[in-house]
Order: C-alpha cells, then structure tokens, then sequence
C-alpha cells in the first residue's frame, strides 16, 4: 500500500502528470455521470434553434456550445458522447494487451516456428493499411459497439505483441528467470509469476499511449461513418457533421475536435510519466 | 547485399499469402457472390451452373488456390458499383493521387520534423525545445481529420486562400499534406531530438568538438548523419501509417484516390474493388519497409547483409 502511494506520489510530482491525471479523472467522471452533467438530453432536437452558436458568441444563453443543424446542444452531446470514446478505448486496449501479451510472450519466450508464425502474422497486419483493414472488416460484419471493439483488438493486438516478445527475450535467460525453471516450475507458472511482472512497465506504458490511439481511431471510424450508429453519440460522429457544416457553423467541428485532443493529451502526458518512472531506461525518448 | 535483399523478398512470400488469407476470407464471409451476380427470381439450376463456373462447387482450398492464381493474374474480378469493369484497373487509376498526396505529407513531414528535431536537441530545456516538444506532442494528440477541418475553417473558408476540397493544381495539394503529414512531422520531431540528444553524448562527437572544428560542422556531419539512422527506419515504418491516415484525409478533402474508393466500395459492398485497394496498399506498404532496409544499409556501414 505504501509502496502504491510512493509510486502515485513519483508520478504525480510532475505538473503535467498532474493536469493528464486531472484532466483524465474529469473524463472519467463525466462519462459516469452524464445523465446528471448534461445540461439537456443529448438526441433532443429543437428546430428553432438549429445551429445557434456558442451562448458567449451572440448565441442563445442556454446552449453554451451552440447546437448543431438539429439544433441539439453540443455540449450535451459532447458530455455523452465520452461514454463512448472511453469505453472503446478501455475495452479496445484491454482486448489488445490480452491478444498481445499471450502472442508476445509465447513468442519470445519460445523462440522458433512459434515465433516466425507469429512474428509473420504481426508483418502481416502491420502491412495492410490499418484503417483499410477495419474499414473492410466493420463493412463486412456491420458496425457496432462490440464489433468495434472486438476489431480494435483483434487487428491492433501488434504493438503490445512486439514491445512484449522483444522484453521476453532480454529476460528469458536471466538468472531469476533461470532459477525458477531449475526449481522445477512449470512454464506457465515461470511465465506469469517471473516473465511478466519483469516485463510490466513498458506493457503498463504502451496500454496508456494505446488508448489515445484506440480512441482517435473510434473517432476516425465513427467521422467515416463506421463507428457505432446514431442514435448513440460519438465524437467522430459530431466532426462528420461538423464537416458538412465547416463553411456556416465553426462551432459544430471545433469542439468534439478540441474534446478529443484535450483527452489525448491527458493520455500521452500520463504514459510518457509513466515511462519516465517505471522505466528510467527511456526517460526522454 | 544482393543475398540480403533476396532474403527479405523470400521473407514476404508468408506475408503476401497472409494478406490473400485475410482478403479471401472476408470476401467469402461479405456474402454469397452469385447472389450478388444473378437475378433474384434466378432459377436453382442457374444457380448451380453459375456456381460451378466460377468453381464455389470445389472445396475451399481449392478455391483459395484458384482465387490466389486470378490475382497474380491481375484479375481481381470485375467491379459490381462500375459494372463489368475489371477492378484491378480502377484502383490503379486512382494509386497515383493517394501516392501523390502521401508524398507531400512525407515531404511536410521531414520539412517540419528535421530542422525542429535539431533545435529542439541543440537547446534542449530552452524555449526552442520547450516550442518543438510542445508542438510533438500536440500532433500527436490531435486526431488528423480534425486538424484537415480546422485548416478548412481557417484557410479556406475565413481566408480564402486555399480550396476547401478537391484535387486540381499545387494550391489544392496543401492543406491535405498538412493534414496527413503533422502527426507524422510529430513523431520524427520528438525522435530526431531523443536520438540526437543521445548521440551528442558519445566521445566521437566531443573529440571532433575537442579537435577544434566548427560546431556546426560538428553537429551536421557527425552528430546529425549518424541520428539519421533511427529517423529513416522509422519514417520507412510509417508508410503504412500514412497510407492508413490518407484514407481519412481524403474523405475530409474529397481526394480523389485509393482512400476515397476504398471507402465508397465497402458502403457498396464491392468486394473486388475492395481487395484490389487492400492488395495494393499492402505491396506498396512493403516495398516501402524493403525500400528502407536497403537505405538503412547504405548509410550505416557498420551493418553488414552477408
């Protein structure tokens, strides 16, 4: 317990952890509670004030974002719309990590055919174009939540599979790693109790830069129309129609834009602390 | 080098067969193709006949090899939204404008990431790092399709100055290189630094310091040349990244190219246009990594291919 408040304390004592900390438990907060938070219902449309700018740009004073072309508050949707974005970041990571440290350990643990069948799958879906790939695969199966999630780990597993296989390898003969073989453990057993605790850190930094990734690319699938579908809100969704509208109403695209990047940021800040803790190696890469 | 080279081209045999795999595979679950091809009050005799034309009477494995023999052919199968049209021909029409635009973000790219990299290393913990690291992680933050619309907003809708959409003369190449290049200008800023940083450090560069040459002859042909390497290996791996973006980048600017088609085909459900854009992309993917593993040989002498 003490040795987690040190660890949180080290992480925090930079001031931009602090604000990506911040930052991220107010995301957080307002994807739980947005039902309370949202000024008004995020899918109610009211015709007479359809794209009405933001209440401090001569806009009506109850939307304080504007509204979009059906005159829904943006800010409402912007709050809901995190649900969304978290959620297939989070579930999306989680899928990949599970994929991606299985591969990579095996991998690298065992070398061989094993590791040339994967390490050729990997080249193999790094290969394809990633958003061609789950453009294609979502067309086929048709969008939804769990589709999209089950996608994003399915095909975006490689970055946890080759950070992991290459930390397998520099510890597998190490003495601790060794000794524990030698006191007759069996390999699943070396594995999850030696091999991965040793090869934390840099999984723990990829999985948080990872969910930047994951939720810029729900936004991409969602703007592409490929996301999950109206009536549930989403981010790329709001930009798509930001798009249509960038010439009449700025508002529309600003702000999910904003939202998004602002999230990100939070994301990137935490993991590039993270890594400067846990793995002093690569401080300032 | 030769044997190098022939190695690594023996090594994307397992990949290609993987990327027909995953294509293959996603064609035959997208639906039934001689449904797609036959009228609906088709007779169950047409059906079969139709069936066993194409050869889905056999088993899949067969069929996989017959399906793999068509493409090195070239045949990809004729296009179902631009009928009768073989498919492979229609997405090489439209590689040149994708291949095109990736270029400018490449250029966009090293142009921003080079110089700013160098600063960034050269002052490092003063205002010029402070500048070029904020502006890193930024790119890196900012979702690219969001950064297309707000250059839209401002530099074609406020200013004017630049077209929204659309691909015709220099000025409409800007904004989507813009787009598509930052993120990646982003990542080889903050490598450029961390690399440079690294190799600023190492006693071949203090003693050129130390032999009294010029500092900046220090920094470019020392120091900077031998930063070079990680920054090519990774712009090489980024190829693919672009490509992924352009799709994106394309539908934001109506371009013209492989991104814009390949999205169209999957609303329609054009599953040989669809391959054609994944088969091309993938070689065009791999032959960029190739391209950089041959370079990477060139400029560090140190690595030998034997």
């Amino acid at each position: 317990m003490r040795a987690a408040w040190s660890f949180l304390r080290r992480l925090l004592s930079s001031p931009i952890a602090a604000f990506g900390a911040i930052v991220l438990v107010g995301f957080v907060v307002m994807a739980l509670f947005a039902p309370q938070l949202a000024p008004f219902e995020p899918g109610a449309p009211n015709l007479r004030a359809r794209l009405s700018p933001p209440a401090w740009a001569f806009g009506p004073e109850q939307y304080f974002l504007g509204t979009d072309h059906l005159g829904r508050d943006i800010l409402s949707r912007l709050i809901y719309g995190s649900r969304i974005a978290l959620l297939v970041g989070v579930a999306g990571v989680t899928l990949q990590a599970l994929l991606g440290i299985t591969l990579g350990t095996l991998a690298g643990y065992f070398g061989g055919r094993l590791d040339i069948a994967i390490s050729r799958l990997i080249d193999t879906l790094i290969s394809i174009p990633n958003t061609i790939l789950y453009l294609t695969v979502l067309g086929v199966f048709g969008p939804s939540l769990v589709g999209l999630v089950l996608v994003i780990g399915f095909i975006g597993w490689t970055t946890f599979a080759r950070v992991v296989r290459a930390e397998t390898l520099s510890v597998r003969n190490r003495e601790f790693v060794e000794a524990a073989r030698a006191l007759g453990q069996r390999t699943p057993m070396v594995l999850l109790r030696h091999v991965l605790p040793a090869i934390m850190a840099p999984i723990i930094v990829v999985a948080t830069l990872n969910v930047a990734t994951v939720i810029i690319l729900e936004a991409a699938l969602s703007f592409l129309g490929f996301g999950v579908q109206p009536p549930t809100v989403t981010w790329g969704r709001m930009l798509a129609d930001g798009r249509n509208y960038v010439a009449t109403a700025w508002w529309l695209a600003t702000f999910p834009g904003l939202t998004i990047t602002l999230l990100c940021l939070s994301l990137i800040f935490l993991g590039d602390r993270l890594r400067d803790v846990l793995d002093p190696r690569l401080r300032g890469r | 080098m030769t044997a190098y080279i022939l190695r690594r081209l023996l090594q994307m045999i397992p990949v290609v067969i993987g990327i027909t795999l995953i294509v293959f595979v996603l064609v035959r679950i997208s639906g039934d193709p001689v449904v797609l091809m036959l009228p609906e009050d088709a007779e169950q005799w047409q059906v079969e006949a139709l069936r066993e034309a194409l050869g889905l009477d056999r088993p899949i494995p067969t069929q996989y090899v017959m399906y793999l023999r068509d493409l090195l052919r070239g045949d990809f199968g004729t296009s179902l939204r631009y009928t009768n049209q073989a498919a492979l021909p229609i997405v090489l029409e439209r590689l040149p404008a994708t291949l095109q635009l990736t270029l400018a973000a490449l250029v966009v790219a090293v142009v921003i990431s080079f110089p700013l990299g160098i600063i960034a290393a050269v002052y490092r913990n003063r205002w010029p790092d402070v500048f070029s690291t904020s502006f890193a992680v930024l790119g890196q933050a900012m979702p690219n399709f969001w950064l297309g619309i707000m250059l839209i907003l401002v530099f074609a809708v406020f200013l004017g100055w630049l077209p929204v959409s659309g691909r015709a003369g220099v000025a409409s190449y800007v904004l989507p290189a813009i787009t598509l290049g930052t993120a990646l200008a982003a990542l080889l800023t903050r490598l450029m630094r961390s690399s440079l940083l690294e190799v600023l450090n190492q006693d071949y560069v203090r003693t050129a310091t130390a032999k009294g040459l010029q500092r900046r002859s220090v920094l470019l042909k020392h120091a900077v040349r031998n930063a070079l390497l990680a920054y090519v290996t990774v712009l090489g791996l980024q190829v693919a990244t672009l490509m992924a973006g352009a799709v994106v980048t394309e539908q934001v600017f109506a371009w013209p190219g492989i991104g814009l088609l390949a999205i169209q085909a999957i609303n329609s459900r054009d599953m040989p246009i669809i391959q054609g854009v994944v088969v091309v992309a993938a070689l065009i993917v791999m032959t960029a990594n190739l391209a950089v593993d041959v370079l990477y040989a060139l400029i560090d002498p140190r690595i030998s291919y034997t």
